[in-house]
């Protein structure tokens, strides 16, 4: 089975939900007209990224009784959609979330585990942390989303692949930093190699859609890339710039790679399990939420 | 130093992309540039003009009257390769018209009071040009606190503010900066003879290494000694980085009520754009 896939590579006003909104509906529909069966929008792309004391004022909840989702479930009826929110709950906390809506329904909500608190980053300081990692089900095989810092954490994509995940969705917000003689930002040229590794790793397609523009001195750097179950680099969107980048997927090379190297298969998930309770019963071993 | 050597491309392409998105977001097409004939002002001159359009930058040169003549002539450099508009407007009568009150002024408050003078000017021409002031202050001498308050140190937003002069050096090679603006020794020009390596008591060359280790690769004090550096100079340089902090932060507010600006009243400059 193919997929054609469009990594929706966008700048996005920051606190504007209606004028991103609008962008959103435009890449949609032109993705559509391309026949893309999936598109990909980065991590808070309904909102952007350092909100701070914005996040109460532009959160929403994935349900057709919001005004932003009933037009995004509308928009989804002929072509899936990831898309990035600030997410209300029903008590009043936030998350950074992604949502998968397919067919006019919320098929999945993933909200951000891991939030950076450090360095140039302050996002434990205005969202509560998500709660689980889960894959779910779609009109292409089995999925998961992961945002971000997330994907920093091996755990994550680890426990996706144990749930069943084959397609890795991962959607990011990434200031640039490490500026040195390399050709790419020491941010880009980490976060495509931790990419080519999980799909390597995991012999599963890796997605990932980056986000540009500046917020103040920040700098997005976009590079969205699609790695195949080999590690193969099949696509990948420029540096800097918005884009719409399409690519085809051939869910049947999970089949081919996985028959040549049978990862997954050989998995000892028991194994980890013992060792993992042997390792958090130690008395010196206090890390860990 | 490996550590301070940058891809002068991924540079220029990065801070283009900043000034025109500081810029149009807030509204504005254009923009004004105090050039001095120095390396740093040409570099916001050059990546300005790249960003905006040369017909959309102002570059403005402000002379008092002990500036050299080699100051207006490499700043004339810079306006010539780069096809901006420009306008000279001297801040001689302005200065004078304090300094004159005050005959035993030392050097010291009469070159913060020029500088100052050039910020009135620059943003009395952002008025007058419509355009926002970008700032030419870069990060070893941000970090030094080599600048006035309120005076260079002024701007609407600064492209090369992280970047060392050693860096800038490069970007300047890259992007054709005029040979003899990036050889010639550093100078505010505020009286003759002065030099900001004299100054300082020590070279850029020299202080970039540190600054990175110390700054950048988070090195102690100590580690920096043990790396080479003279405990002296790095003591000095400690002391410069805590003591001019002051200028690199808004003035703190007194915190009475519920939300204060600065600490629980939190949105970034570009909220809404």
């Amino acid at each position: 089975m193919k997929v054609k896939l469009a990594l929706a590579q966008i700048n996005t006003k920051l606190g504007v939900v209606e004028s991103n909104l609008e962008k959103h509906l435009g890449y949609i529909q032109r993705a559509k007209n391309e026949g893309a069966d999936l598109i990909i929008f980065p991590e808070l792309s309904l909102t952007g990224y350092v909100l701070q004391d914005l996040v109460p004022t532009v959160a929403h909840r994935a349900s057709s009784d919001d005004p932003v989702f009933k037009e995004l479930l509308a928009a989804s009826r002929d072509i899936d959609i990831v898309v990035g929110f600030a997410e209300e709950d029903v008590r009043n906390r936030f998350y950074i979330s992604s949502a998968y809506l397919s067919l006019g329904k919320v098929v999945h909500v993933h909200r951000k585990v891991y939030l950076p608190t450090y360095g140039l980053f302050d996002e434990g300081r205005f969202f509560a942390w998500g709660d689980s990692v889960e894959a779910f089900d779609t009109r292409f095989g089995r999925a998961g989303i992961l945002i971000c810092e997330d994907f920093w954490h091996t755990s994550s994509p680890y426990l996706l692949w144990m749930d069943g995940a084959d397609l890795f969705l991962f959607a990011s917000a990434s200031p640039g930093r490490g500026l040195t003689s390399a050709p790419e930002l020491s941010t880009a040229h980490w976060v495509e190699s931790i990419n080519q590794a999980y799909a390597s790793i995991f012999t599963s397609f890796v997605i990932h859609s980056n986000r540009v523009g500046f917020e103040d001195g920040l700098h997005f750097w976009g590079g969205s890339t699609v790695f195949d179950p080999n590690g193969e680099l099949l696509a990948k969107a420029p540096l800097d710039d918005e884009a719409l980048t399409y690519c085809e997927i051939d869910l049947n090379q999970l089949h081919r790679t996985r028959a040549r190297l049978p990862l997954l298969r050989d998995e000892r998930t028991a194994l980890v399990q013992r060792e993992l309770m042997r390792i958090l019963k130690r008395d010196d071993s206090r890390s860990g939420r | 130093m490996n550590g301070l050597d940058i891809n002068t491309d991924l540079a220029r392409s990065i801070l283009t992309g900043f000034i025109h998105s500081e810029t149009t977001r807030s509204g504005f097409q254009k923009a004004v540039i105090g050039v001095s004939g120095g390396i740093d002002s040409a570099m916001s001159c050059f990546l300005a003009a790249e960003a905006l359009g040369p017909q959309n930058v102002l570059a403005v040169r402000m002379p008092y009257k002990t500036s050299s003549q080699d100051s207006l002539d490499h700043a004339q450099l810079v306006i010539d390769a780069t096809g901006v508009q420009s306008i000279t407007i001297p801040i001689t009568d302005m200065a004078d018209g304090l300094i004159k009150q005050f005959p035993d002024m030392v050097k010291l408050r009469m070159g913060n009071i020029m500088a100052r003078c050039r910020m009135i000017v620059l943003y009395d021409q952002s008025s007058a040009f419509g355009g926002l002031v970008i700032g030419t202050s870069n990060k070893t001498e941000i970090l030094l606190g080599y600048s006035t308050q309120f005076g260079d140190a002024a701007s609407a937003f600064n492209p090369i503010g992280d970047l060392y002069k050693t860096q800038l050096r490069q970007l300047a090679h890259a992007m054709g900066v005029p040979q003899v603006i990036i050889d010639k020794a550093p100078t505010a020009d505020l009286w003759i003879g002065q030099t900001d390596e004299g100054e300082l008591g020590f070279t850029y060359a020299e202080v970039d290494k540190l600054l990175y280790l110390m700054v950048d690769e988070r090195y102690t004090p100590d580690e920096c000694v043990e790396a080479g550096y003279e405990r002296r100079f790095v003591e000095t340089v400690v002391k410069r980085i805590q003591r001019y902090h002051y200028k690199r932060v808004m003035p703190p507010i007194a915190k009475l009520g519920n939300r204060t600006i600065g600490y629980d009243f939190l949105y970034l400059r570009d909220w809404g754009t």
